[in-house]
């Protein structure tokens, strides 16, 4: 069975052509929706959301409160964007977000997801033993800290606020958008300064 | 399939929750690119297209890839699954005929095969009754934020969104969220039934046992999965 499988590319080139004979797939379009997720929506996006809710309190209000609302005054909403709640990463709370039986992600703000957010290894153990997987992922969290793991298991799209790092007090909203990593805004990682 | 309904099961492999047995979290890439290889974005794009010529809708896509058997869903990965997956739901409308995207794949290659002429469509008879899954519903939310609840423990006949691994388990409403499509009839053009989510913790205890390692579980679930806690 296994040596019978169409590689993949094959049969990804046989589907598009079949329909685009057909008149019914433009491959235009094709391109500018990978285009659209390959320059213009990605983790820039949160990044973005999370650098003015580090500086600007009444943002940060607004956006715990309703996140949908919040994002969308940045200009961030689309598929996969219908309903955002964000959660608050602080020194006593730890926030990680999955999704069981897909790979649910807030595309608007980060685009895409990652591989390693749709591997099986992820997917199952991050429920089951999150300290397990966050620590082989490398953030080592303290004992002392409560871990608050969120399954994306309907139209809800979670959205880590990563604890703005020591050091950076000082800095302007464009100086922390740099610093705030995808890792961090799907809470397998810290920003560090 | 069952005859009577159309419905088909899924397969249970993409339910990953709390099963064992796929080795260590990947350590995170820090510049991995969104698409890996260009047959990748091909496939996204593919899909997202084959939703809407097929007729049918988010849901449905995703039943369409949890009746994937394992190799389909798992060994040309995330891309892989989508690809199969729209390819499920363009043979359920009769888009494409079965076997055409494999004579057509074997003809680039070199091959001779004969290709099955485009069938009649038999797209569902289904319209959304607004864009998106989020719907306003007159009736009051039936649990409150601190209610105990227990979801339902059931083999479902087709899609659904609720995760064995917390099924016949008790947990804490933290969150109502707004009215959603329900996916388990929406993926089969069975109506909105649109309902209340609730946000539900649960302890890793109570999922996972006693010595599993202490941590909140938050799962978002659907009213119709829940039940009062005995």
């Amino acid at each position: 069975m296994t040596d019978e499988r169409v590689p993949i590319e094959l049969r990804v080139e046989a589907l598009e052509q079949l329909l685009v004979e057909r008149g019914l797939v433009d491959s235009a379009v094709m391109d500018k929706y990978i285009a659209m997720y390959e320059r213009d929506v990605g983790p820039l996006n949160g990044a973005h959301v999370v650098a003015r809710a580090w500086t600007d309190p009444g943002y940060k209000e607004r956006l715990l409160a309703d996140g949908t609302a919040a994002v969308a005054e940045l200009g961030y909403k689309g598929p996969q964007g219908e309903h955002v709640v964000v959660l608050e990463n602080t020194p006593a709370v730890h926030n990680v977000v999955v999704c069981t039986l897909c790979s649910c992600y807030p595309w608007p703000l980060l685009g895409l997801p990652p591989s390693w957010y749709k591997d099986p290894a992820y997917r199952s153990r991050m429920v089951r033993e999150p300290r397990a997987v966050l620590a082989e992922m490398g953030l080592r969290l303290p004992e002392d800290v409560e871990v608050r793991v969120w399954d994306s298991s309907s139209e809800v799209r979670y959205f880590v606020l990563p604890a703005r790092p020591a050091g950076t007090e000082g800095l302007p909203e464009d100086q922390l958008v740099p610093l705030v990593t995808r890792d961090a805004m799907v809470g397998v990682a810290q920003v560090t300064p | 399939m069952n005859k009577a309904t159309g419905i088909s099961k899924a397969t249970g492999i993409h339910d990953m929750g709390g099963t064992e047995g796929w080795g260590r979290a990947p350590v995170p890439a820090p510049d991995e690119p969104v698409f890996a290889e260009p047959w990748q974005a091909r496939a996204f794009a593919l899909a997202l297209l084959s939703m809407r010529l097929s007729g049918t809708n988010l849901d449905a896509f995703r039943h369409a890839m949890n009746r994937l058997d394992r190799p389909d869903y798992l060994d040309d990965g995330y891309y892989g699954r989508w690809l199969h997956g729209a390819e499920n739901l363009l043979l359920d409308s009769s888009i494409i005929a079965p076997g055409t995207v494999e004579a057509r794949a074997a003809n680039l290659s070199g091959g001779t095969a004969e290709e099955p002429g485009p069938p009649e469509p038999t797209r569902p008879d289904y319209a959304p009754t607004a864009a998106g899954s989020l719907r306003e519903v007159s009736s009051a939310p039936r649990f409150a934020v601190g209610a105990a609840v227990r979801a339902r423990a059931f083999d479902p006949p087709g899609h659904t969104r609720l995760p064995r691994y917390v099924m016949g388990h008790t947990g804490t409403v933290v969150i109502v969220q707004p009215a959603q499509v329900l996916p388990d009839t929406n993926a089969h053009f069975q109506g909105e039934n649109p309902q209340w989510v609730y946000t539900v913790r649960f302890t890793s205890a109570e999922l996972f046992g006693a010595d599993a390692e202490p941590s909140a579980l938050n799962v978002d679930l659907y009213e119709d999965y829940l039940e009062e806690a005995p």
